[in-house]
């Protein structure tokens, strides 16, 4: 694999609440230039977490122990807030879960999608308008000139995702992260998001980080997957590797518990509590 | 039908909800601070005989403007020093309080009175009663409060009474709105529903259901309507429309300290720290009371 | 459609003003002391006196003295002032200018002041400034307009005799205007000097009036700052590199502004039923301070008037509260 562009080492996080609780353990990854990393888990896996610690927008209620997160040879964590905010919102950018919420209802959708092509790139607001234009046309979004003079909650939600989607991918970053950005959407809609997002992601050359529970997305539009549990990371590798051949016995029980949709009548079949008990020991014993 | 009430059902086990926000009470620092100060003023009007080291009403004109003790040709005995009729501020003041602390309790009382009313009626039976009462406040908030006030003490004439009656008059809309909107929003909860299908009366409901909710943000309402009143009370003195001119009262003080405010600052200066000071511990009082007893802000 | 509710909003409008009319009317007829025998002269026969009577509007039943009344307000006629000799109407139009001037000086002293503070707060999130700022804000609050007022006049009067504390205008300075909205007028023709003037007298009315109003904007605002604060599209907008004052003034500010607004707006008709006993205090010539004066003289026809200019500037603020806060919700603005 070639030198990837972004690397977190041995990443720790613990939470100021209560006992101190391990958030994450001893997480590593790597993400290939170009490349679509799935990073999967249930419900306080921690994928979340490491999301958050990577755009440095960790709550004040958890503190990272140890670890580094290199971009492009650099620590994140260490670089002066100057270089940080350089980074973020230009090499690395966000697609954000809710569109419900991460749109200003105060600000035209045209305002809102600009912002970065006449902060960063210096655009007037003739160019920036143009080049608005082309990115909503990327993403499938009809009568751009209309929606560019809308408001937030004139828009569906699908509507408001590939905006979303489309300010992301406007500056050409290096990385986006997508932070489960169809959860909040309905069935039907999801699927062509994420066609969407591959799409775009093949077109820009853009590595991407895929936070999601989903494993089924993760088959769809990963190259590369890591599952986590309970903070630590229980397998990696590529996507059909994993999903053809998993190793721990609890990435076979997630795929196992998959909605069979072509089987209606099979049932569903959690993952079964002993496991996840079991699962539990052995992780907080990695931890210490 | 037993003296019953749904909401005592329902209510949690242990140690009573009363003596539960007693303590919440205790616990909050403004409550105490403010509270603290109201008490001791209270304290101090009512033993204002004994407390006041002079008649407030004697005149001494040998003794005229006198600066406090502690400055160049102070008269020891008169702390606060005295004004230009030879009066000492010190027991001026402390009858002074005697007023503001009655206007305050009685007007607020009975502005709470006529608001909560009207506004439970107004929040439980809804339609062209609440149209009428809400309609009403609007009529009544269009006035400005001190010109209202002023008219009705002119119409009422002047005196104690009637500065209770125009305060309790002109404010209880402040009250009205916040019962009304209270009552509104518990009409709707479970427990009053409860009551309803057990039969039991509006009043009943409205006074065993409802109104024990609506009085931790009541209290908190009183609180700050006492401070209003202390200043409307003073305002109407200062103009000259509050009681007779030889009891002494904090915005009359003020008023007389006025004329000679370059001469004699302390007659102006001492009336107003007193009016500041008691205005903020109601207010301290009212903030407290309000934290203590809000279960959203209760931790 | 919004000119539906307009309309609709006038109408209840004009409904208050009549409550209002009526009220101070049946008031006004209950007052102790008969007006007219205060200005009759002894040995007057009962023709004059009937004759007067009927001159201010004050003879028949309480009924067809109101209907006589509204009569003649309609047109525009709201009778002659009994302590002042002169018609009503010309007496409001004298004096309301120079309210108007104080009451809007004060709102944007309290605007400013009290934006500044919010948005300094909002800034201050979590930091150590921040219960400092919370507790002189919670301090200020307690205190009203008029120990404002009674306390800037101990201190320019006493301590630091800067400013004067009376008046609206050194009348010297002022001959020539030729309208009553001296502000306007003075910076249309560049007479500084009279600006200045102005400015100077009404600095502490100013301040009397706006402090109280600055404290509750910026309590309301910098809640409202904060709630946006913690919104996604912040955090978003975080990420795509703002500074932090930038995120608070494109972002987060005019979504507060609405809020603020309902909750600030009622506040703001307190300003101008301050401006009765602030305008007192400071001998400033404006309607406030003839309201008083009226009263004490018993002088109806005046009151009358000064009431229901009071009720109409303030369903006039309401109204404009209300359109504005509509104007700072996109979704109110579109529905």
């Amino acid at each position: 694999m070639t030198a990837p562009i972004l690397s977190i080492l041995r990443l720790s996080a613990v939470s100021e609440l209560g006992n101190a609780e391990p958030i994450l353990r001893n997480v590593s990854l790597d993400l290939a230039p170009s490349e679509t990393l799935g990073l999967v888990g249930g419900s306080g896996a921690g994928k979340s977490t490491v999301a958050k610690a990577l755009l440095g927008v960790l709550p004040r209620t958890i503190t990272i122990t140890q670890g580094e997160i290199l971009f492009e040879g650099r620590d994140l964590r260490t670089l002066p807030r100057r270089e940080t905010r350089a980074i973020f919102g230009d090499a690395i950018t966000l697609v954000p879960q809710d569109p419900m919420t991460a749109l200003n209802p105060s600000r035209r959708i045209e305002a809102q999608l600009t912002d970065g092509l006449r902060l960063r790139r210096g655009m007037n607001a003739r160019e920036a308008h143009k080049r608005a234009l082309e990115l909503l046309a990327e993403v499938h979004i009809r009568d751009s000139e209309r929606v560019l003079r809308a408001y937030p909650h004139q828009l569906s939600g699908g509507m408001r995702q590939r905006v979303l989607i489309a300010a992301a991918f406007a500056l050409e970053p290096k990385i986006i992260v997508a932070d489960e950005p169809t959860t909040a959407l309905d069935v039907t809609v999801q699927k062509q998001i994420l066609r969407l997002m591959r799409q775009m992601q093949e077109a820009h050359g853009t590595a991407v980080i895929f936070v999601t529970h989903d494993l089924g997305v993760v088959a769809q539009i990963c190259d590369r997957v890591t599952l986590l549990f309970a903070g630590a990371v229980i397998e990696s590798g590529a996507t059909t590797d994993i999903l053809s051949a998993p190793r721990h016995a609890y990435t076979r029980a997630l795929i196992a518990a998959g909605p069979r949709y072509d089987r209606p009548d099979a049932g569903l079949k959690p993952v079964p509590e002993a496991l996840v008990a079991e699962l539990r020991l052995e992780v907080e014993g990695v931890g210490r | 039908m037993t003296d019953a009430s749904a909401s005592s059902f329902l209510a949690a086990s242990g140690p009573s909800l009363a003596s539960r926000r007693l303590r919440a009470l205790l616990a909050e620092p403004k409550v105490i601070i403010g509270g603290g100060l109201i008490l001791a003023l209270i304290v101090i009007a009512l033993f204002a005989p004994w407390i006041a080291p002079k008649n407030p009403l004697d005149q001494d004109l040998m003794l005229a403007s006198l600066p406090p003790a502690g400055l160049a040709g102070a008269e020891p005995s008169y702390y606060f020093g005295t004004d230009d009729l030879g009066r000492d501020v010190l027991s001026r003041l402390i009858y002074g309080a005697r007023i503001a602390l009655i206007v305050a309790f009685v007007a607020a009382s009975l502005a709470a009175l006529a608001g909560t009313t009207l506004g439970l009626l107004a929040g439980w039976y809804r339609g062209w009663v609440d149209g009428l009462i809400s309609r009403l406040v609007d009529i009544w908030m269009a006035f400005p409060p001190v010109l209202l006030s002023i008219l009705l003490v002119a119409v009422l004439g002047a005196g104690v009474g009637s500065v209770i009656a125009a305060i309790a008059i002109i404010d209880w809309t402040r009250f009205c709105r916040v019962v009304r909107a209270e009552t509104m929003a518990q009409a709707e909860a479970d427990y009053v529903t409860a009551a309803r299908a057990i039969g039991f009366p509006p009043f009943h409901i409205l006074m065993r259901e409802i109104l024990p909710n609506v009085v931790p943000a009541l209290l908190a309402l009183v609180s700050l309507e006492m401070g209003i009143a202390v200043i409307v009370e003073a305002i109407l003195s200062f103009v000259g429309l509050s009681v007779s001119s030889d009891t002494p009262t904090w915005g009359g003080m003020i008023a007389e300290g006025r004329q000679f405010i370059h001469q004699t600052w302390w007659v102006f200066a001492a009336p107003l720290a007193a009016l500041f000071a008691t205005v903020l511990a109601f207010n301290q009082l009212g903030d407290g009371l309000r934290r203590a007893l809000d279960p959203v802000l209760r931790r | 459609m919004i000119a539906l509710a307009i309309l609709r909003r006038l109408l209840v409008a004009l409904v208050t003003l009549a409550g209002v009319a009526i009220v101070v009317f049946v008031l006004l007829r209950v007052v102790p002391g008969d007006p007219i025998a205060m200005m009759i002269s002894p040995g007057a026969s009962q023709a004059d006196i009937a004759a007067l009577r009927a001159h201010y509007g004050l003879d028949g039943s309480l009924f067809s003295q109101f209907a006589v009344w509204v009569r003649y307000a309609l047109r525009g006629d709201f009778g002659t002032s009994i302590s002042l000799h002169r018609d009503v109407l010309a007496l409001l139009g004298e004096r309301l200018p120079a309210t108007l001037e104080l009451a809007t000086a004060a709102l944007e002293f309290a605007v400013i002041v009290g934006g500044a503070a919010a948005i300094a707060g909002a800034m201050a999130r979590r930091t150590w400034a921040e219960p400092v700022i919370d507790a002189v804000n919670g301090l200020l609050l307690a205190i009203p307009d008029f120990v404002w007022a009674l306390a800037l006049v101990l201190v320019f009067g006493v301590v630091w005799p800067l400013l004067p504390l009376t008046g609206r205008v050194d009348p010297s300075v002022s001959a020539g205007m030729t309208t009553p909205f001296y502000f306007v007028e003075s910076l249309l023709r560049l007479r500084f000097d009279v600006f200045f003037d102005l400015l100077k007298h009404l600095a502490l009315p100013t301040l009397a009036l706006g402090l109280p109003l600055a404290a509750v904007i910026a309590r309301v605002l910098k809640g409202a700052l904060n709630e946006a604060m913690a919104q996604d599209y912040v955090l978003l907008a975080r990420l795509k590199g703002m500074s932090e004052l930038r995120l608070v003034l494109q972002e987060a500010l005019r979504n507060a502004i609405g809020p603020t607004l309902a909750l600030t707006g009622v506040q703001f008709t307190f300003l101008i039923g301050g401006t009765v006993i602030i305008e007192r205090i400071f001998a400033y010539p404006g309607i406030g301070n003839m309201a008083i004066e009226a009263v004490i003289n018993r002088d109806l026809p005046l009151i009358q008037g000064l009431v229901l200019v009071f009720a109409v500037i303030f369903i006039l603020v309401n109204i404009a509260v209300d359109f504005l806060v509509a104007l700072f919700n996109p979704k109110l603005r579109h529905a």
